[in-house]
C-alpha cells in the first residue's frame, strides 16, 4: 500500500464538495479516461467576488480524489486572484504531503483550477486548450507544463518530471526531450540566481568537495575492483552529473550501479535530495 | 472486522500442515545434507522425500527436480541457462503476457543480441497457435510460455504448444507458478522440457521454488558454486523450506479436485453475483480455459486503486491491474495486450481465491462491493 498520510485517507474516504453546480461561473476539465485520472472542477462566485461554492468530480486513485477534495477546501472563500496563486505544492502541503510518484495528482488539481479560472475570465467561451508543443504524446503533456513544474518544484531528473506530470511514463520516447527542458530551466534558474537551495547549509563549493570526497572514499574503490571508474562532470544544485569509465562504460548494469550505488552513497553522505544522472557520450 | 483474503495469486497463507512439517528442521535437524556424518545423514533423506513429493505433483522423476530460491529464480535459471546452452544468437519465443520474471530475462537476452519474439494475444487473452507455428519454423529456438496467467487466470493450451515445440525440435520452458497445485499437470502427457513453480503460491512459505528439468535437457548452470542439486544450483540447500514445499505439493495433489470443484464454484458465485449487482462490469479473459480460483473483472468509469482502498477498509484483500497500484503510469501489460479499452482497464480488479475461502467470504464481497462501486461512480466525471 502507499504511504498515504491520515489526511489523504480522510479526504479520500470522505471527500468534501463532491458534485456539480447548476449554473457555475467557471468550469475546468483536465485529464482523461485513457490517462487514468481526470478532474472536473466548477465554482460559483458570490456577490463579493469570492468563491462561494466549489464542486468537483474525479476519476482516479485515492490521492487524486484526496487532492481534488483538498483543492476545493483551499480555494473556498478566496478571490480569483488569490486562487490563481495556489500551486500544486499548496495542495500537497494541505494533505501533509503526497508520495513522490503521486505528485501528479496535485498538479492535476492546479491545472483544473487554472482551466476553470480561464473559463470564467473568457466568459465561459474557451475550454482549456493545451498550451504549447506536446512533448509527451502518451499523456498529452506540453512543454509549457513541464517547464512550469520543473521551475516551481526545482525538479532535476526525468523521473521526477514523470512523477509530477506523468510525462515520459508511457513509451518513454520523450525522455531525452524532457532532459533538455530540465537542463534549460535549471540554466535559467541559475542565471536568475534563483537556484534550488543547496541541501543543508553547505555552500556549493563545500558540497562539490564533499561529493568528490565521497566518490573517492566510498564509490571509486568499489568500481575499480571490477575494472571500472567514474568521473564527476558537473554539479547543479542537487543534480550530479557523472560519466562512467573503463568497464563501467560498457557495463549493462551501469544503470543499476548509478542508482543503487552512486546515488545511494551520495544521498547518504552528502544530501538526501541528490539525483545522479549519467552523461552519455 | 471480517478478513477476506482474495489475493491468492499474489501469495497464499502457508498451510498449518506445512508450517508443522518444517519445525524440526529449524531446531534439532539442522545438519548440512551434504555432510559425511550423521548430522547431515539424518537430514538428507527428508530432503529427498520432499523432492519426490514435488516430482509426484508433476508426474516427474525426483532427479528432474531442482530446488531454487523462488519462482523468479526458476524462470531466470531456465531461460538464461537454456539460451546459453543453445549458443549465441539463439532465438527466443515468448508472449506479451508473461510474468515480469520471464519478460525480464527475455529482454536482457535481447540486449545481448538474441532474437526475441513476443507473441500477442487476442481479446480473450489466448494465443494464435499459427503464429507460434510460423515462428517455430524459422529455426532452433527456446520457447518460454506460461501455463496460466497470473492476472486473468487464462490457461494456454500447453498440450498443443508442447507438441508443436517438440515437433519443431525447440526447447520449451513454462512458467507454471500459478498453475501448479490448481490444475493437473502431467509432464509425461505434456512434454515440456522445463517448468517453474513457486512455494508461496501453493501454501508453502516464500523463499522456495523449484524447476523441473526433463532428463537430457541442455541447460548451462546459472548459480555457480557447489555440487548441490547435481551441480545445477550451487548453494547449501534450504532444508526447512524444501521440506515445507514437499509437504505443500503433497497437500496440493490431494486437494486438486477440491480446487476444481469447491473453489471454482465459489469463484463462479462471486463472479455471477457481482455481474448481477454491478452495472457496467465485465470479466476479462477466456472464462472457459481458466484457473479455477481466479476472476479478473473490470468496473467501468472508476479506478482500481480507489476500489482496493475501499475494499481494504472493510477487510477485503484483492489486487488491481490499474496503473496507480503498481507505481507505473500505465495499466497492466496483460490487460493492455488483450486490447481492453482504457475505460475498463483502469478499473480492473483481480479476485483470486483458495481452499481456505468460504461461501460467507463470497457473500460478504457480493453484498458490499456494489456500494463501493456506486460511491466511486458518484464521484466520477464520466458517469
Amino acid at each position: 500500500m502507499w504511504d498515504y498520510t491520515a489526511k489523504v485517507l480522510d479526504h479520500f474516504r470522505n471527500p468534501r464538495n463532491v458534485g456539480t453546480i447548476r449554473k457555475p461561473d467557471g468550469v475546468g476539465e483536465v485529464g482523461s479516461l485513457a490517462c487514468g485520472d481526470a478532474l472536473k472542477l466548477m465554482f460559483r462566485l458570490g456577490p463579493d467576488g469570492r468563491i462561494a461554492e466549489v464542486k468537483f468530480k474525479t476519476f482516479g486513485c485515492a490521492s487524486a480524489i484526496a487532492s481534488s477534495s483538498a483543492l476545493t477546501e483551499i480555494i473556498k472563500g478566496m478571490t480569483l486572484e488569490e486562487a490563481a496563486r495556489v500551486t500544486n505544492q499548496d495542495i500537497a502541503a494541505y494533505l501533509g504531503g503526497l508520495p513522490e510518484q503521486k505528485m501528479h495528482c496535485s498538479v492535476m488539481g492546479r491545472e483544473a483550477l487554472e482551466a476553470a479560472i480561464e473559463n470564467y475570465r473568457s466568459g465561459g467561451r474557451t475550454r482549456h486548450v493545451l498550451e504549447g508543443k506536446v512533448v509527451c504524446r502518451c499523456f498529452g503533456v506540453t512543454e509549457v507544463e513541464i517547464e512550469r513544474v520543473v521551475r516551481e518544484n526545482s525538479l532535476a531528473t526525468v523521473e521526477q518530471v514523470t512523477n509530477y506530470t506523468k510525462a515520459g511514463g508511457g513509451c518513454g520516447n520523450c525522455r531525452p526531450e524532457i532532459e533538455t527542458i530540465i537542463a534549460r530551466v535549471q540554466e535559467e534558474l541559475r542565471k536568475a540566481g534563483k537556484q534550488a537551495p543547496a541541501a543543508g547549509r553547505m555552500t556549493n563549493l563545500q558540497k562539490i568537495r564533499l561529493i568528490e570526497e565521497t566518490i573517492n572514499r566510498e564509490i571509486r574503490p568499489m568500481l575499480q575492483r571490477d575494472g571500472g571508474d567514474l568521473e564527476l562532470i558537473d554539479v547543479e544544485g542537487s543534480r550530479v552529473v557523472i560519466a562512467f569509465r573503463g568497464m563501467c562504460a560498457r557495463c549493462n548494469v551501469a544503470e543499476f550501479t548509478m542508482k543503487d550505488v552512486v546515488e545511494a552513497r551520495l544521498r547518504e553522505f552528502v544530501a538526501e535530495d541528490i539525483a545522479v544522472v549519467e552523461e552519455k557520450p | 472486522m471480517r478478513n477476506v483474503y482474495f489475493d491468492n495469486n499474489a501469495t497464499t497463507q502457508p498451510a498449518p500442515e506445512v508450517v508443522e512439517a518444517m519445525q524440526p528442521f529449524f531446531a534439532e535437524l539442522w545438519g548440512n545434507p551434504s555432510s559425511m556424518h550423521h548430522f547431515g545423514g539424518q537430514v538428507a533423506p527428508h530432503m529427498e522425500a520432499a523432492r519426490a513429493k514435488v516430482a509426484a505433483l508433476l508426474h516427474a522423476e525426483p532427479s528432474e527436480i531442482v530446488f531454487t530460491g523462488c519462482g523468479t529464480e526458476s524462470d531466470n535459471m531456465a531461460i538464461r541457462g537454456a539460451a546459453e546452452a543453445l549458443g549465441r544468437g539463439a532465438r527466443v519465443i515468448t508472449t506479451r503476457v508473461e510474468h515480469p520474471a520471464v519478460l525480464g530475462p527475455c529482454r536482457r537476452l535481447r540486449e545481448e543480441g538474441h532474437d526475441v519474439v513476443e507473441l500477442g494475444v487476442d481479446a480473450s487473452g489466448q494465443l494464435n497457435l499459427d503464429e507460434l507455428r510460423a515462428e517455430l519454423a524459422r529455426g532452433p529456438a527456446l520457447v518460454t510460455i506460461m501455463w496460466a496467467n497470473n492476472e486473468t487466470g487464462v490457461i494456454f493450451p500447453m498440450d498443443r504448444i508442447a507438441a508443436m515445440t517438440r515437433e519443431a525440435g525447440a526447447v520449451l520452458h513454462t512458467d507454471a507458478v500459478q498453475a501448479a497445485g490448481k490444475v493437473p499437470i502431467d509432464v509425461r502427457d505434456t512434454p515440456v522440457d522445463m517448468l517453474s513453480l513457486a512455494g508461496h503460491k501453493l501454501h508453502a512459505p516464500k523463499g522456495i521454488g523449484a524447476l523441473y528439468v526433463r532428463k537430457g535437457t541442455r541447460l548451462n548452470t546459472f548459480m555457480l558454486g557447489g555440487h548441490q542439486e547435481h551441480g545445477r544450483r550451487g548453494g547449501t540447500e534450504n532444508v526447512p523450506y524444501i521440506v515445507g514445499l514437499g509437504r505443500a505439493c503433497e497437500l496440493a495433489a490431494a486437494t486438486l479436485s477440491e480446487e476444481r470443484t469447491r473453489v471454482a464454484a465459489l469463484r463462479d458465485r462471486l463472479e455471477k453475483g457481482l455481474l448481477a449487482s454491478c452495472p457496467d462490469a465485465s470479466v476479462n479473459g477466456d472464462r472457459v480455459n481458466r484457473l479455477p480460483n481466479t476472476t479478473n473483472m473490470s468496473f467501468q468509469y472508476i479506478e482500481g486503486e480507489s476500489i482496493l482502498y475501499h475494499l481494504s477498509d472493510i477487510g477485503v484483500a484483492a489486487s488491481s491491474g490499474s496503473a496507480c497500484t503498481s507505481g507505473s503510469l500505465e495499466p497492466s501489460h496483460v490487460i493492455r495486450a488483450m486490447g481492453v479499452p482504457f475505460t475498463a482497464a483502469h478499473g480492473s480488479i483481480r479476485f483470486s481465491l483458495s481452499r481456505y475461502n468460504t461461501g460467507e467470504d463470497v457473500d460478504f464481497v457480493v453484498a458490499r462491493l456494489p456500494e463501493i462501486v456506486q460511491r466511486l461512480r458518484a464521484l466520477s466525471p464520466f458517469v
